[in-house]
């Protein structure tokens, strides 16, 4: 299962799950966090589903390389890390 | 074009009677800026600090709904972007409640005709409730250049697409950001589906059947900064604040780029203010709650150097329709003063006396005798975006 792991900066304004999912891809797997808590979407996304410009997803190590399609594959022991980016401030 | 770049509520808020039959004095005023939501709490003509509300957090806009109570506040963080959340009359906590969000941005298709802007909510620049007869309507304006929709008190939004649709849309710019916005929005008291909402920079324009259509309304402004024969393309004007007078709707004020208007035909038609003292820059205006005579204004030297005249702080305020004007600078810094007044910086109370003014180096002043005199509440906050008492 690959872990999802948020920024405690989000838990400032809104409950931030860690969730272990079966996704293969990233979008699906943001798509279970989002589910068990549907404001966080708006937090990471935009109004059109993009990363948000100054939120960075790391897997693996690696940074995200589709901030709009967010299809990067998972692996089953993959680690999400969703953080802010310190472009935004 | 502008330069705006950039918790314990408890209790109901309501206000006091003045000794006009039916005025209400706020009891609470509200300052929006770029760390937090400041409370003030009035006792008798002065005021003091209350709760800091969101503290470090930007706070773009607020509104008090006077229908029922509720106190609205609008984020723009800087990671995870726009966010609004809700006070309800008594409750001790706020709630986070939809913010508006543009629809899905549709492919240019064959035609390859793509619009440049991006379809984000990138800042709730003005918000405002809708009429009495339509409780839980409230409208929002964002950048970059929707207004919004919401029937049931936030917890859904649409975006008024006839308005985003209209083909000047494409005509818009920024003005005090790099995308439009709409920063004002007049609801006519009389009839709850008339609205005006202004636009930097896209003009001001009407709507007469609750934004199902809509037509421009800013004839007699003139736009200096474009080309001689676009001057008067009413699509391009950048109204920087347009206020209605609640008790004479139809009049209107509006600080613009290149001056000074007045409409009292409801907008159909604008008459520039001419001959006023200090400068005829700005960008805010205040409407006095039912004297269609009475405004405020918040000059700036001009466009090229925007900080007060002479760095010397003053309001302006006109009784007889924008006829004559008065500098009012009592208790105002007169000396090394470089604050600027925001679009939402400046507002009256329903009394139509008591005013509140704050700039974006964290002064803010109040008012008890309609600006006459001043007094100093603090020159040290952050900046303020907005101020509205409730």
């Amino acid at each position: 299962m690959a872990r999802l792991v948020f920024t405690q900066q989000l838990a400032r304004f809104t409950p931030v799950p860690q969730v272990d999912t079966a996704a293969l891809h990233l979008r699906a797997a943001l798509d279970s966090a989002f589910a068990l808590n549907p404001l966080l979407r708006g937090y990471v996304l935009d109004d059109q589903g993009h990363l948000r410009a100054n939120v960075a997803i790391f897997i693996d190590g690696r940074r995200c390389a589709d901030r709009r399609q967010l299809n990067d594959p998972l692996q089953t022991d993959s680690t999400v890390h969703v953080l802010q980016a310190l472009s935004g401030g | 074009m502008g330069e705006e770049m950039g918790e314990d509520l408890g209790g109901q808020a309501g206000g006091q009677a003045d000794g006009q039959a039916g005025v209400q004095v706020s009891q609470r005023a509200f300052l929006s800026t770029r760390k937090g939501l400041f409370e003030l709490r009035r006792t008798g003509d002065d005021w003091g600090f209350g709760p800091i509300h969101f503290l470090g957090e930007p706070v773009s806009i607020a509104l008090f709904d006077k229908r029922d109570g509720s106190l609205y506040a609008a984020l723009n963080l800087g990671h995870f972007g726009v966010k609004l959340h809700r006070l309800d009359a008594g409750s001790a906590s706020w709630t986070e409640i939809a913010a508006p969000a543009y629809p899905p941005k549709p492919d240019s298709g064959a035609s390859g005709d793509t619009d440049p802007v991006e379809w984000t909510n990138r800042l709730i620049w003005s918000l405002e409730a809708g009429g009495q007869d339509q409780p839980g309507v409230l409208w929002a304006g964002t950048l970059p250049g929707g207004l919004f929709k919401s029937g049931d008190r936030g917890a859904t939004w649409e975006l008024v697409r006839a308005l985003w649709d209209v083909p000047q849309r494409k005509e818009w710019f920024g003005g005090g950001y790099d995308v439009p916005g709409i920063h004002s929005i007049c609801v006519d008291p009389r009839n709850s589906d008339h609205l005006l909402v202004g636009v930097s920079c896209g003009g001001v324009w009407r709507t007469e059947d609750g934004g199902a259509s809509w037509r421009t309304s800013a004839t007699g402004m003139r736009a200096d900064y474009m080309p001689p024969e676009l001057n008067e393309n009413e699509a391009v004007q950048d109204p920087h604040r347009i206020v209605r007078c609640a008790g004479a709707p139809d009049v209107l004020w509006c600080q613009h780029h290149n001056g000074m208007w007045r409409s009292s035909d409801n907008g159909l038609r604008w008459k520039e203010i001419t001959d006023v003292p200090l400068s005829c820059f700005g960008f805010a205006v205040a409407a006095h709650p039912r004297d269609g005579g009475t405004a405020w204004f918040a000059p700036a030297e001009a466009d090229q150097r925007r900080i007060p005249v002479d760095a010397s702080l003053a309001v302006t305020r006109s009784r007889d329709g924008g006829l004559s004007f008065t500098a009012l600078r009592q208790g105002l810094p007169q000396q090394h003063c470089y604050d600027l007044v925001y679009r939402h910086g400046l507002a009256v109370d329903d009394d139509g006396a008591s005013l509140l003014m704050a700039s974006t180096s964290g002064g803010v002043w109040t008012s008890a005798d309609g600006g006459d005199s001043w007094r100093t509440l603090s020159t040290t906050l952050p900046p303020v975006y907005a101020v509205c008492f409730g």
